[in-house]
């Protein structure tokens, strides 16, 4: 299985650590990764703010890039979710087509493709909250949701509860959002950092040391309030803590 | 042109400037979405009941025009006479000539929030007819001169303090008192004597039923029943889409309504009117206000499935911390945004745009409307036709350029980050960069994951 590594724009310019703990983890397990240099964004920015359209020339390169991969793998649920609804290609409908049916957020990719059980490296001993992302949540299923009357389940958490020595802290709203989404986080500045603000109290009310989740977009949005309030709690993308 | 989707940000910004008071509405709103969880949650079936109520939605809407006529037929043989508005002022004139007809001055209203969307209030108060709004909230924002916040809480953003002060003021009740009990009473005895001297009652309708001509409101405080019984002339405005096929489907809709609103089991009051008593007149008023058009664009159509419980306002993370106000609509929340744009595109392009398209309000929709779905649709609707800011366009032209040349945005990425290090005050500017104004910018690595990775590459092949 030739798997492509899919680090969106934003990590790779500001978080490159979650792109090499996303790479290091997955060699880990004895995946063959490729990262095709020439990627850039996944078109979400533009398909949010009401221009799909123009996402097409992020699209042609994404597929560009990825038509050698038999599966893509990105450490960010936003953006697979954008490429799952929204790849779109007038002239390669096919391949565009493939690839939305086999784009993967890393933690599903670990539960459901790879089938991982155990960690046996991975050591966390830290008070860890779990942000859950809606658009991994509610867009890919990524866990149960608390609106919806049906068996609970989340595989994120499945995944940091093979990590020796964290533990995981309950929240009071274990699936509210944090505010970021997309270009939100700038035309509505007040109420998107107020629900920033909010998010981040839950998790400080019950003791969090780190907060963590599968969305860079979302923990770039909790970490700018955390430094803006000087607070001691740390930031980390669950393929950091699983990587540890 | 109109900044527009500055008009709901500004808004909720003003809002969020008394974050006491925000907080107090987002818990508010937020315990009755947990009352929502409990009653759900009680329901083991509760998704095959939101199955069913969406499939039976969606087959009504199919034959909508069937449904419609077959209504009239019936309601007209139980003797209600039945009206067809296409808009809002027609609606308003209809209401209007039959008030004329009776030569009738003093209405009593229950809560409608599709006369809201009329506006009727204003169009017969212009006419010198008294009109009281018979719901306490409804009464209350009266008032106030207000319109609602919320659909089936119209005065969810007003406190007891509130209260207490305009009804000292208006109903004579003692400063300062805040009592609920006691304030409630003071309205129940100002109202009775509304009732008594009403001419005409206007109610809603939650449900029309083809099958048998008749229809169904809800209230839990049985001011509907009180005003439609008491007075000569009961004239009941609907929207297009409130029919439904047959009296057996009410049964879904009713166990849902309520949990979904309030998390009651049940409205306290369900009355079903089939036919005007003795010595009554009935009228019912059929309403389109755009529902047609709605109803013929299969991106948007689903919305009208909707049942107006207000469930997605309550869970919806927007809603809770801006106010309804905001939404500058009769009908606030997620909802209100996939609705008002197809009414006003211009006026409310910034309303789609009022959501992080968490997905929440789909979730609890009883009915399985994709709200945050038809709200990104609308996105793109609004993008076409050229409704969104010019700056904002830009900015997103700005944006494919770079994505679309790899070469550029790796330039454009070093040199960011590094104008960001150079210059970190520049990059935490509020005036430069609204994101700084209550964040901070993350701090910018010397190096990109992918100059990492060529350097990696480098080091191991050679
Ligand atoms: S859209 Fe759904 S949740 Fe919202 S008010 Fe209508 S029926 Fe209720």
């Amino acid at each position: 299985m030739n798997v492509g590594l899919f680090i969106p724009c934003y990590v790779d310019q500001f978080y490159p650590q979650v792109g090499i703990a996303t790479l290091r983890l997955l060699e880990s397990l004895g995946v063959t990764v490729t990262f095709p240099m020439e990627q850039t964004c996944c078109g979400q920015p533009m398909a949010n703010s009401g221009f799909q359209r123009l996402s097409a020339g992020c699209d042609k390169n994404f597929i560009q890039n990825f038509a050698n991969c038999d599966v893509v793998v990105g450490p960010s649920g936003s953006c697979v979710l954008h490429l799952k609804d929204h790849l779109h290609s007038d002239e390669r409908p096919d391949e565009a087509a493939r690839l939305r049916a086999n784009v993967y957020e890393l933690c599903e990719f670990l539960t459901d493709v790879l089938k991982v059980e155990s960690l046996p490296n991975a050591r966390f001993p830290h008070r860890v909250g779990l942000h859950t992302s809606c658009h991994g949540q509610r867009g890919l299923g990524l866990s149960s949701m608390s609106e919806l009357v049906a068996p609970t389940f989340s595989k994120p958490e499945q995944l940091l509860r093979m990590v020796d020595g964290l533990e995981l802290i309950e929240l009071t709203h274990p699936d509210e959002c944090c505010g970021f989404g997309g270009t939100f986080c700038v035309f509505e500045e007040a109420l998107s950092s107020k629900m920033g603000k909010d998010r981040v109290a839950d998790h400080l009310r019950h003791g969090a040391e780190v907060i963590t989740g599968g969305d860079m977009s979302c923990l770039m949005q909790l970490e700018g309030v955390l430094r803006r309030q000087n607070s001691s709690v740390k930031i980390k993308h669950i393929a950091e803590i699983l990587a540890s | 042109m109109e900044t527009a989707s500055l008009k709901h940000a500004e808004a909720a910004e003003a809002f969020l400037r008394d974050e006491e008071n925000a907080d107090w509405h987002n818990e508010t709103l937020w315990f009755v979405r947990s009352k929502r969880d409990r009653a759900a949650h009680s329901l083991p079936e509760w998704e095959q009941l939101r199955e069913q109520a969406s499939q039976i939605k969606t087959h009504t809407l199919s034959r909508l025009d069937d449904y419609l006529i077959q209504l009239e037929e019936n309601a007209k043989k139980n003797g209600i006479t039945v009206h067809w508005a296409a808009n809002g002022d027609e609606h308003n004139r209809i209401v209007h000539s039959i008030l004329q007809q009776h030569n009738a001055s003093k209405i009593v209203k229950s809560k409608s929030m599709l006369t809201e969307e009329c506006h009727l209030n204003p169009y017969l108060i212009e006419r010198g007819i008294e009109v009281i709004d018979t719901d306490l909230g409804e009464r209350i924002i009266q008032l106030r001169n207000e319109p609602p916040s919320h659909i089936v809480m119209p005065a969810i953003h007003l406190k007891k303090k509130h209260i207490g002060d305009l009804f000292h003021q208006h109903l004579g009740t003692e400063a300062g008192a805040e009592d609920p009990q006691y304030l409630t009473e003071a309205a129940r005895i100002h109202l009775r004597q509304k009732f008594l001297m009403a001419d005409v009652a206007i109610t809603g309708v939650n449900f029309a039923i083809a099958e048998t001509g008749g229809f169904v409101v809800c209230t839990n405080e049985g001011n509907a029943d009180l005003g439609a019984h008491l007075a000569k002339v009961h004239i009941a405005c609907m929207g297009i889409e409130k029919v439904i096929p047959k009296a057996e489907h009410l049964g879904v809709f009713l166990r849902l309504l309520t949990r979904s609103a309030t998390g009651q089991p049940i409205t306290t009051f369900s009355s079903h009117f089939r036919k005007p008593g003795p010595g009554q007149e009935m009228h019912l008023v059929l309403v389109d206000n755009g529902r047609t058009r709605q109803l013929a664009s299969p991106d948007f159509r689903n919305s009208l499935k909707c049942i107006r419980c207000g469930a997605c306002m309550n869970t919806c993370p927007v809603y809770r911390r801006s106010g309804g106000h905001s939404y500058h609509t009769a009908v606030a929340g997620p909802i209100g945004s996939i609705l008002a744009p197809n009414i006003d595109m211009k006026e409310y392009a910034d309303l789609p745009f009022a959501s992080t398209l968490c997905g929440s309000c789909s979730n609890v929709c009883p009915v399985k409307i994709d709200i945050h779905q038809q709200l990104y649709k609308w996105r793109q609707v609004l993008g076409e036709a050229g409704a969104v800011e010019s700056s904002k366009k830009m900015g997103m032209s700005g944006m494919d350029v770079l994505f679309s040349h790899p070469w550029l945005y790796r330039f454009a990425g070093r040199a960011g980050r590094w104008l960001m290090q150079k210059f970190p005050s520049l990059a935490n500017k509020p005036s430069l960069n609204p994101w700084a104004i209550h964040r901070d910018m993350p701090k910018p690595p010397a190096q990109s994951f992918r100059d990492w990775y060529a350097e990696q590459n480098k080091k191991t092949n050679g």
